[in-house]
């Protein structure tokens, strides 16, 4: 085929052929050192925060103290860089408000990452495990401790995650069921959000916020404009939002300079394969 | 051996054999795979029954004499004559019972929740008196009914329906768009906690 009689538009053409077939292995080269260099060394990046964050922590932040919250962990190590962050802010937060925390989880190995976070943040406002925070641990069939809950918590849990008894634990003294909890955030990688939309929400009047993965976040958004959520925060971009609101800048925030300079190179592959691709199909006609 | 070393060490050797995928397959990216699966499994099952049978069951029975726990532990008991063909069909009381439950309870709190709630929330004033939020009704709106017309398959999408099915395909596009915008997001955060892991706690670096 001729592409006219200069030399130079045929290197072009090459070029943007090459680029349309390029290695995937050089793009994660690419992507592999634009996350790691900003990882290294690191540079804070201004956090802009959007509403269903700020609605969130507004949430949290009007509840008078003492007030008891739930902090459901359904999440693991898989998505422990994007909500753990979340969980640790948040109960940094809660726990300078002097509310109280109520950990739960319906996937098993998030329990121990959770209670991580609230023994960081318990220490740092000396607080103390049975009176101003407790763990009941994983439960199985989460549809049925949710219904349980409603009416009475010690059912469905009654020894907690360490295998202390419920009765021994002051502040469950005072949390029976739904209506003693003020809200309950979910910290959710998979479907749990509707069990605690639909159970929690709808069925008990529970208000319920939700710290989701980046993945999920954008099928909630519905929840959250029709009000059943009350707060949403999306991935690690949201836990760098919260970290910015309670002023205390940790690993989300850190991540958010490689974060952003991965998504300008994405987008930069984006822009230039579609260029290349509509140039060679021009050029190429029935190809 | 301080057993914290030891276990940062196969962790960060376990991350770079994964890893190494990404240039091709590999024995050593398949000893990693294969070993998660296995550990997985076996963690699972001992998570399960020390986390699940033991307190949901035994713990009932034998601590709390709760007796009428028998009747589901029995039902549940039912499930593993799936393994023996002339009794199989035992197994589908248990089925039965767990499906009729889940039914019962999941389709009130579903509709009440995913349907009545989401439809309450598209039937928004299209003028508010703000611009903004006007825009932003119009679009639920029009983006709710052009998305069903699409998925009106009972005629053919021509004409006006045609043209109000594409409307529809682009809401869905966009909607595609941001999930996928989303994924991208989460993925790279998830690299960025694996590089954070091998850097900082691995390496010290920082």
């Amino acid at each position: 085929m001729e592409y006219g009689t200069a030399q130079e538009p045929r290197q072009k053409q090459g070029i943007l052929e090459r680029l349309t077939a390029i290695d995937r292995r050089i793009i994660f080269v690419i992507i592999g050192v634009v996350v790691a260099v900003p990882v290294l060394y690191p540079i804070t990046l201004p956090v802009l925060v959007s509403p269903p964050v700020q609605d969130l922590y507004d949430a949290i932040d009007e509840l008078p103290p003492g007030s008891v919250i739930i902090m459901a962990i359904d999440f693991d190590p898989t998505s422990e860089p994007e909500l753990y962050p979340a969980y640790l802010a948040i109960a940094r937060h809660v726990f300078s408000k002097g509310l109280r925390v109520v950990a739960l989880g319906y996937i098993a190995p998030g329990i121990p990452i959770g209670e991580r976070a609230l023994q960081i943040a318990a220490e740092e406002y000396d607080k103390e495990y049975g009176v101003d925070y407790v763990n009941l641990g994983y439960k199985t069939g989460m549809t049925v401790a949710l219904l349980m809950m409603g009416k009475e918590i010690w059912d469905p849990y009654p020894r907690d995650h360490y295998d202390t008894s419920v009765e021994e634990l002051p502040l469950m003294h005072e949390v029976h069921r739904l209506d003693d909890v003020a809200l309950a955030v979910d910290f959710a990688h998979g479907v749990s959000p509707d069990y605690w939309i639909a159970y929690a929400g709808a069925r008990f009047g529970l208000r319920v916020g939700l710290c989701a993965t980046g993945v999920m976040t954008s099928q909630y958004y519905p929840y959250y404009d029709s009000g059943q959520l009350f707060g949403l925060l999306g991935g690690l971009k949201g836990s760098s939002e919260y970290e910015a609101l309670i002023g205390a800048p940790g690993s989300a925030t850190a991540g958010m300079t490689a974060q952003s300079l991965a998504h300008l190179v994405i987008m930069a592959f984006i822009i230039v394969a579609n260029i290349s691709y509509f140039i060679v199909r021009r050029r190429s006609p029935g190809a | 051996m301080d057993l914290t070393i030891l276990s940062t060490w196969i962790a960060a050797f376990l991350t770079l054999a994964i890893l190494s995928f990404l240039y091709k397959d590999n024995p050593v990216y398949k000893f990693a795979e294969h070993l998660y699966v296995g550990v997985s499994a076996a963690y699972w099952m001992v998570y399960y029954y020390n986390n699940a049978i033991v307190p949901n069951l035994i713990d009932r029975l034998v601590r709390d004499h709760r007796w009428l726990y028998i009747i589901p532990g029995i039902l549940g008991l039912l499930i593993f004559t799936r393994l023996i063909p002339r009794v199989v069909w035992l197994s589908r009381w248990a089925l039965a019972f767990y499906i009729g439950m889940g039914v019962g309870v999941v389709i009130p709190a579903t509709v009440q929740a995913m349907l009545v709630a989401q439809l309450r929330a598209t039937l928004v004033p299209i003028w508010t008196g703000n611009v903004g939020a006007s825009i932003v009704n119009i679009l639920v709106v029009v983006g709710v009914l052009s998305v069903l017309v699409y998925f009106f398959f009972s005629r053919e999408h021509k004409g006006a329906l045609g043209g109000v099915a594409r409307l529809g395909i682009y809401f869905l596009m966009i909607s595609f768009g941001a999930s996928f915008g989303y994924t991208v997001m989460a993925r790279i955060s998830l690299l960025i906690g694996r590089f954070q892991f091998l850097f900082y706690d691995w390496l010290h670096l920082r």
